[in-house]
C-alpha cells in the first residue's frame, strides 16, 4: 500500500492510529517529550532511534501498558489515552516474546480467543491458520522450550495475529535472532505485512532492519521524534547530523554560508539550495562522491587516498583533506597514495537544515 | 580370558581424573550426609515403628509384647465399642494444617508483591519485619496473642459491642484463636519462598496476558501461579507437615475443647505415660502428612513448568 505523506492529518485520524503531543516522565526522566505521529491504516511504521529514545516507551504507550502523562492517543477516531491494555484491540509482539511456558504453542496461540470467549470451533479454525500460515503446523503440541529462537518469533507473532488486531505492534523482535536469521524474518515480515495489509508498528534500533521493512520511518532521539517519513526521504534529506548518521554512513562537513553555497574545510561549496543557517553543516553520503582524474566543473577537491576498506559490495576510501569517506564500487580498487579528484556535486550535497552551530 | 575395558579418563572442574576414582571420591563425601541421616531421621523412624507396636506396661513402662492394639485404639475401638474421637481429632488437624496453609498462601501473595514493589532499599527492611517474629520463641508469641485478645483490648471489645462474645469476655480460647496463632507463626515460612520466585517474576509474561484480553483472575493463574509455583511449592509444604503437628497454639489458644493431634501425642508421651500408643498416633499423623503430600503433588503437577 502506498501512503501519501501529504494526506490530511484529520483524515488520517478517523482511521489510523494518531498519537497527539504525547509525553511521558519517569520520575525526573522525561523520557517522551510532546511526541505527535500519525500511522495510516495498512501501514507498516517504524520507530527507530538508539537504545534510551523513548521509542518503547511510546510503543507501550500505544499497547496500554504504560499511560501517557500528557497528550492524546486515537484509534481508529476513538480515544483510547486511558483504555487498559486488555480494551484495546492492540496486539503485541514482545522482545522477549513472552510465551507462556507451561502452554503448548497451540494453547499459546489460542490464548487472546480463549479469553475472549470466542467459540471452540472458530478458536480451531483461527489458531490452526495462523500456526499454518507461519509454518508452525508441525510445532502446535510442543511447549515453547522445544522450540528454537526463530519459532519462538514466529510463535509469538501468531500468538498477535491471530486476534486480527488494528495495530500489531512489535517491540525490537529480531533482537534475540542472529544475523541472517535476522535479514530472512526481515524479508518475511515485510511480505506477511504487506499480504495481511495491516498496521504493523515496529520498534528497533537497527536502521536496516527499519529500511528493509517500512513504508515509513519516525527517528527518534531523547524522546521526540527527529524525522519522520519514508526511507528514501529519511536517507536521502536527513535534517540533522544525528539522522544523517543513524540511517547509513555520512560526512559531515561544517559550513557557513556565503552567496551561492557554503565555505567549508575543503574552500567554497555551490548548493542547490539557500541554508536556512548561517553556520550549520551539510552532509553527502560516501557513495555519492564522485571520483575522477579530471578536475569536475563544481566542487571538486583535490585528494589523496590513505587508506582502503574492501567491504564486499564496494570499497570504502578514507582521503585526505577530510577525514572524508569516499565508497566506489568493488571493481575500482584504487590504492592508497594515488591522487584523485573528488566530486561533491551541488545536487548530492544535502543541508542539515536543524543542525545549526 | 576378559580384560576390564580401561577407565576412561576425563577431566572433571579443570582436574584429570577417572571415572572411578571419582566415584570412590563421590561415595566418601556422602558419607556424612548419609550418616546426619541414618542416626536422626532412619534410627528414629524405626524405633518408633517398633514402640507403636509394643504393650504400654501398668506403670507406663514398655513391655516387649507384640500388639497391633495400639493402632486398633487409633482406629476408634476400645472396651466400650467404637468411637470416632481419635480419628476426628486426626481429621480435625489435617482440616487446621489446611486451612493455615490456605490463609498463609492467601495472605503471603499480596505481602509478597508489595514487598518486591518496594525500591531496593527498603525491601530489605521488609523482608526482616517478616523474619523477625521468627526468632522470637513460639510460646511467647502464642502469648503475646492472648494480650491481644484479652478483654481490655480493642479487638475483644469490637467484638463484645457487635455482640460476638459476651461483655467483659476474651476472645480466647476458641478455633479463631486458633487459626490467629497459627497463621502468624506459619505465614514467613510462605512468604519466604513466595517472595523468592515473586522477585525473580518475568513481568512481561503478565504484560503479554494483559496484551491478550486475559481477566485479571487469568492473569493470576496463567501468568504469575506457574511463574511462582516452585517457592509456592515449598512454602506450602514447608507449612503443611508442621501445622499438622503443632501443639502450643491449639493447647494455649483453642483450650482443653479445641484438641489437635499434636496435643494428643505430647498427652501420650506426657501425663498419660503411654508411649505405645503415643507412637501409634506419631505413626497415623506421618501418613496423613505423606497422603497430604501426594494428593497435593498430584494435584500440582498439572500446573508446573516443565
Amino acid at each position: 500500500m502506498v501512503v501519501d505523506m501529504n494526506q490530511n492529518p484529520n483524515q488520517a485520524a478517523d482511521k489510523g492510529l494518531d498519537l497527539r503531543h504525547v509525553s511521558k516522565m519517569f520520575e525526573t526522566v522525561k523520557v517522551l517529550d510532546d511526541v505527535s505521529l500519525n500511522v495510516m491504516p495498512g501501514e507498516f511504521f517504524t520507530l527507530l532511534g538508539p537504545s534510551g529514545c523513548g521509542k518503547t516507551t511510546l510503543l507501550r504507550i500505544i499497547a496500554g501498558l504504560e499511560m501517557a502523562d500528557a497528550g492524546q492517543v486515537f484509534l481508529g477516531g476513538t480515544e483510547i489515552t486511558h483504555l487498559p491494555a486488555i480494551k484495546r484491540h492492540v496486539n503485541t509482539v514482545f522482545q522477549s516474546y513472552a510465551l507462556f511456558p507451561h502452554l503448548t504453542i497451540y494453547e499459546n496461540v489460542a490464548f487472546g480467543l480463549r479469553a475472549r470467549k470466542f467459540p471452540a470451533a472458530e478458536i480451531k479454525k483461527r489458531v490452526e491458520q495462523r500456526l499454518e500460515m507461519l509454518d508452525l503446523s508441525r510445532m502446535a503440541r510442543r511447549r515453547p522450550h522445544q522450540l528454537s529462537g526463530g519459532q519462538k518469533q514466529r510463535v509469538a507473532l501468531a500468538r498477535a495475529l491471530v486476534n486480527e488486531p488494528d495495530v500489531l505492534l512489535l517491540d525490537e523482535p529480531m533482537s534475540a535472532l542472529d544475523a541472517r536469521l535476522r535479514a530472512q524474518v526481515q524479508d518475511d515480515l515485510r511480505r506477511l505485512q504487506r499480504e495481511l495489509g495491516r498496521t504493523f508498528i515496529l520498534v528497533t534500533h537497527d536502521q536496516a532492519e527499519a529500511m528493509v521493512c517500512s513504508h515509513r520511518v519516525a527517528v527518534m532521539q531523547e524522546g521526540r521524534v527527529v524525522q519522520c517519513g519514508t526511507p528514501e526521504e529519511v536517507y536521502d534529506n536527513p535534517r540533522d547530523s544525528f539522522v544523517a548518521q543513524f540511517l547509513g554512513a555520512a560526512n559531515l562537513i561544517p559550513a557557513t554560508r556565503v552567496p551561492g553555497g557554503v565555505d567549508t574545510a575543503f574552500g567554497f561549496l555551490a548548493l542547490e539550495k539557500e541554508p536556512p543557517w548561517q553556520t550549520g553543516a551539510v552532509a553527502i553520503r560516501p557513495e555519492w562522491i564522485g571520483i575522477g582524474d579530471k578536475q569536475p566543473a563544481v566542487n571538486g577537491i583535490r585528494a589523496r587516498v590513505k587508506e582502503i576498506v574492501y567491504r564486499g559490495t564496494n570499497y570504502d576510501l578514507w582521503v585526505e583533506p577530510g577525514p572524508l569517506r569516499v565508497r566506489t564500487s568493488s571493481y575500482r580498487r584504487i590504492d592508497p597514495g594515488r591522487d584523485v579528484w573528488l566530486e561533491l556535486s551541488p545536487e548530492e550535497l544535502v543541508v542539515l537544515e536543524n543542525e545549526t552551530a | 580370558m576378559k580384560t576390564k575395558p580401561p577407565d576412561s579418563i576425563l577431566i572433571w572442574f579443570g582436574e584429570l581424573t577417572t571415572r572411578r576414582h571419582l566415584l570412590k571420591r563421590g561415595m566418601l563425601l556422602l558419607m556424612p550426609g548419609m550418616l546426619w541421616l541414618m542416626l536422626f531421621l532412619v534410627l528414629p523412624g524405626l524405633v518408633l515403628v517398633l514402640v507403636s507396636v509394643i504393650t504400654r506396661g501398668a506403670y507406663g513402662q514398655l513391655e516387649w509384647v507384640l500388639t497391633l492394639e495400639n493402632y486398633r485404639r487409633l482406629a476408634g475401638f476400645s472396651l466400650f465399642g467404637w468411637t470416632a474421637d481419635y480419628l476426628m481429632i486426626l481429621w480435625r488437624s489435617a482440616v487446621v494444617a489446611f486451612v493455615t496453609t490456605l490463609v498463609s498462601v492467601l495472605l503471603s501473595y499480596p505481602l509478597c508483591f508489595f514487598i518486591a514493589g518496594r525500591p531496593q532499599r527498603t525491601r530489605y527492611l521488609w523482608l526482616t519485619l517478616v523474619i523477625i517474629p521468627f526468632w522470637t520463641n513460639m510460646v511467647i508469641r502464642t502469648y503475646a496473642w492472648f494480650l491481644i485478645l484479652s478483654p481490655q483490648m480493642p479487638i475483644a471489645r469490637l467484638a463484645a459491642y457487635l455482640g460476638i462474645i459476651a461483655q467483659g469476655a476474651p476472645l480466647y480460647p476458641n478455633a479463631f484463636a486458633v487459626y490467629l496463632g497459627m497463621v502468624s507463626i506459619f505465614l514467613p515460612f510462605v512468604t519466604l519462598p513466595l517472595y523468592a520466585s515473586v522477585e525473580r517474576l518475568d513481568w512481561s509474561l503478565v504484560e503479554a496476558a494483559k496484551d491478550l484480553y486475559a481477566s485479571p483472575v487469568s492473569v493470576f493463574t496463567q501468568a504469575i501461579l506457574p511463574q511462582t509455583m516452585p517457592g509456592l511449592s515449598v512454602g506450602i509444604i514447608l507449612t503443611f507437615v508442621p501445622a499438622m503437628g503443632v501443639f502450643v497454639v491449639p493447647d494455649l489458644l483453642g483450650g482443653a475443647k479445641y484438641m489437635l493431634v499434636g496435643n494428643l501425642i505430647q498427652q501420650q508421651f506426657g501425663p498419660s505415660r503411654d508411649w505405645p500408643f503415643g507412637a501409634a498416633i506419631s505413626m497415623g499423623l506421618m501418613v496423613l502428612t505423606l497422603l497430604g503430600i501426594m494428593v497435593y503433588r498430584r494435584r500440582g503437577k498439572d500446573l508446573e513448568t516443565v
